[in-house]
């Protein structure tokens, strides 16, 4: 049986409704609804609500837009008769809801010079900030280093173990390909001229020199600084960091130090590991075109010195304390709202890796002039 | 005889394999306000997430007017949510959108109206709560107590005929608080929505109670269930007993 009849009479065109009125038949009825006001011959329109049996607030906004549909296609009157009682309230109320305009509540979205300005006001403020932590950081870990016995050292270890030892698996593995495949390619080339042994060399200086710290600085930043950031961001929000504040504790002292003096430390640690089985990756390749290992390690050893691995060495150490400074900073700033704390750990990420492309960059340059 | 519209029958619930609940046995009927109440750590939690489906009975079945929800799949399972509606405790609003999107959801997801109507609707419910005004308004700029009614209104957005309430007047101000209470009685009268609400306030149990259960953790179950008045006197178990009696003494002071 259809919910509805369209009947006319004594000049008015009568639509009867039956049974329930909620989301599922409103979406069932509005075409035909809208039909019916299209086609009304008649100046009356009346709507028999007798049978209806149930009216929620999707039926009750229903009717209103009725109502209001028969306004702009001329009808003169429209009303709703046999309505029961018990609903007449959530009618009227849709009717009020229909009325009211509220566009007017809607915020003025901003124009784009005042967008540009807010962002120009926003990064002011956020480099501002930036600068302010980096050089709070900095007093805090001299401070720190100047009562080493103040620092939290449970935490410290507690980092370094899962900053550096929980990495080891990932380091191996990406070192030991990109060991292996610059083995691979290099020895293509380099077999035309004989000088497939010389692939040592070039292992040997670049693993040490630049890919070890650099790979383990990127790793540490994907998976150390987004780490932080997310601790620290996660802590703010739970005013975790208002409280250590309020207790005189010094949130910067407390969650920041640590982790700095952690990575710090495990960032040349894992260099070597990384230089290491970068290495064993080219051996691989060495060996097995027929060299034996011996004179694979014989090369590397006469040819990278002891100032190549201490210049890698020194610099993975201010990698360390870049993508931890980074992740920190980074987690420190997180505002509230459902996705900073992911905002947070992205620029985490982001800044931890612009900051290694910068600094690599720099002791480049140093360390040509200097001649190491 | 008053019609039941949710059906617990031998429900053993918890995580994992250990029951924390035991041989629960209760019917919510149409249009009460039915309160679960009881100490830290009884177990109302894990009564509620059985019955909105979010955790899975270890035995029994909770029949939400008439049907399984926990054997419910696809859109059977659809169909069956759509006649609940839930209000978790911290709101639990969408972060990125508007108080009024947030109502706007589940609207746009289940039912085919025209935008016009859907806004309506999501309108109505703002205003049945009492946030007309605060529709562009982010969850973030909201205080407790709006979110608490936001959250709500996104429970009905829907018009389900149960809706789920857990501890909606928790951090909320006296005043704020009995603003809810109305709100819920009202909402349960003029539109018939049954609420099931976990709650630990006894001045709002006061007002707007039908009837209570009680949980009790060494129990593993409900030891005691009737109207409010039946609790207070309630001399049979002394838990009740104090839990009804000392508490509202304190308070009335």
């Amino acid at each position: 049986m259809k919910p509805w009849t369209v009947s006319t009479h004594d000049g008015n065109t009568v639509l009867s409704l039956t049974g329930r009125l909620d989301a599922k038949s409103a979406a069932l009825l509005l075409p035909e609804g809208l039909r019916v006001i299209e086609k009304a011959r008649t100046p009356n329109l009346v709507l028999d609500l007798e049978a209806v049996d149930y009216i929620d607030t999707a039926g009750a906004a229903f009717l209103c837009l009725l109502e209001n549909e028969t306004g702009k296609k001329g009808i003169q009157n429209f009303s709703m008769v046999h309505l029961k009682s018990g609903f007449s309230t959530l009618v009227d109320m849709a009717k009020d809801i229909r009325q009211a305009d509220f566009s007017a509540q809607r915020p003025e979205p901003l124009s784009f010079v005042e967008n540009q300005g807010k962002s120009l006001l926003d990064a002011l403020a956020e480099t501002k900030e930036f600068i302010t932590y980096t050089g709070e950081i900095t007093l805090a870990l001299f401070q720190s280093l100047l009562r080493p016995k103040k620092i939290r050292w449970a935490d410290t270890f507690l980092v370094a173990e899962r900053a550096g030892v929980d990495a080891l698996p990932i380091v191996a593995l990406i070192s030991f390909i990109v060991g292996l495949v610059m083995a691979f390619q290099a020895a293509i080339p380099m077999r035309m001229f004989g000088a497939e042994l010389y692939v040592a060399n070039l292992i040997g200086i670049a693993m040490v020199r630049e890919l070890g710290p650099l790979m383990t600085a990127i790793i540490l930043a994907g998976r150390s600084a987004s780490a932080f950031a997310a601790e620290i961001g996660t802590m703010r929000i739970n005013e975790e960091i208002d409280a250590l504040t309020v207790m005189g504790i010094d949130p910067v002292k407390f969650l920041i130090v640590p982790r700095i003096i952690a990575a710090t430390f495990i960032t040349p640690l894992l260099t070597l590991f990384s230089n290491l089985v970068g290495i064993l990756g080219g051996a691989v390749v060495i060996t097995s075109m027929g060299y034996p290992f011996i004179s694979y390690y014989d090369q590397i050893a006469s040819f990278v010195s002891w100032g190549d691995l201490t210049g890698g060495l020194v610099k993975c150490f201010v990698f360390g304390i870049l993508i931890a400074a980074a992740g920190c900073i980074r987690g420190y700033q997180t505002e509230s709202g459902p996705s900073a704390v992911g905002i947070s750990t992205t620029r985490a990420v982001v800044t931890g890796i612009v900051l290694i492309a910068v600094f690599d960059g720099i002791f480049s340059i140093v360390y040509y002039s200097l001649g190491i | 005889m008053k019609e039941t519209v949710i059906q617990i029958e031998n429900l053993f619930a918890g995580y994992g394999l250990v029951p924390i609940l035991e041989n629960i046995h209760f019917d919510v009927f149409k249009s009460e306000i039915f309160i679960i109440i009881g100490g830290s750590g009884c177990g109302k939690s894990t009564l509620l997430k059985n019955m909105i489906g979010l955790l899975p009975p270890i035995s029994g079945q909770v029949l939400i007017q008439g049907e399984d929800l926990c054997l419910a799949v696809g859109d059977d399972r659809n169909r069956i949510l759509q006649k609940i509606g839930v209000a978790f405790q911290s709101g639990a609003l969408f972060g990125s959108m508007t108080v009024l999107e947030n109502i706007l959801l589940p609207l746009k997801e289940f039912t085919r109206l025209p935008d016009t109507v859907m806004e309506d609707i999501a309108w109505m419910k703002l205003k049945l709560v009492g946030l007309e005004k605060s529709g562009f308004l982010m969850p973030a700029e909201l205080s407790g107590g709006m979110k608490k009614r936001a959250a709500l209104a996104r429970a009905m957005a829907l018009d389900p005929s149960i809706i789920f309430l857990d501890e909606p007047s928790a951090g909320l101000d006296p005043v704020t608080s009995a603003g809810m209470d109305n709100l819920v009685k009202d909402l349960a009268s003029s539109l018939g929505i049954t609420f099931v609400i976990v709650t630990h306030e006894l001045a709002s149990i006061d007002a707007i109670a039908d009837r209570i259960i009680m949980l009790e953790k060494s129990a593993k179950g409900i030891i005691a269930q009737g109207t409010p008045e039946q609790m207070k006197t309630n001399t049979e178990n002394p838990y009740v007993y104090n839990f009804f009696n000392r508490k509202i003494e304190k308070g009335e002071k």
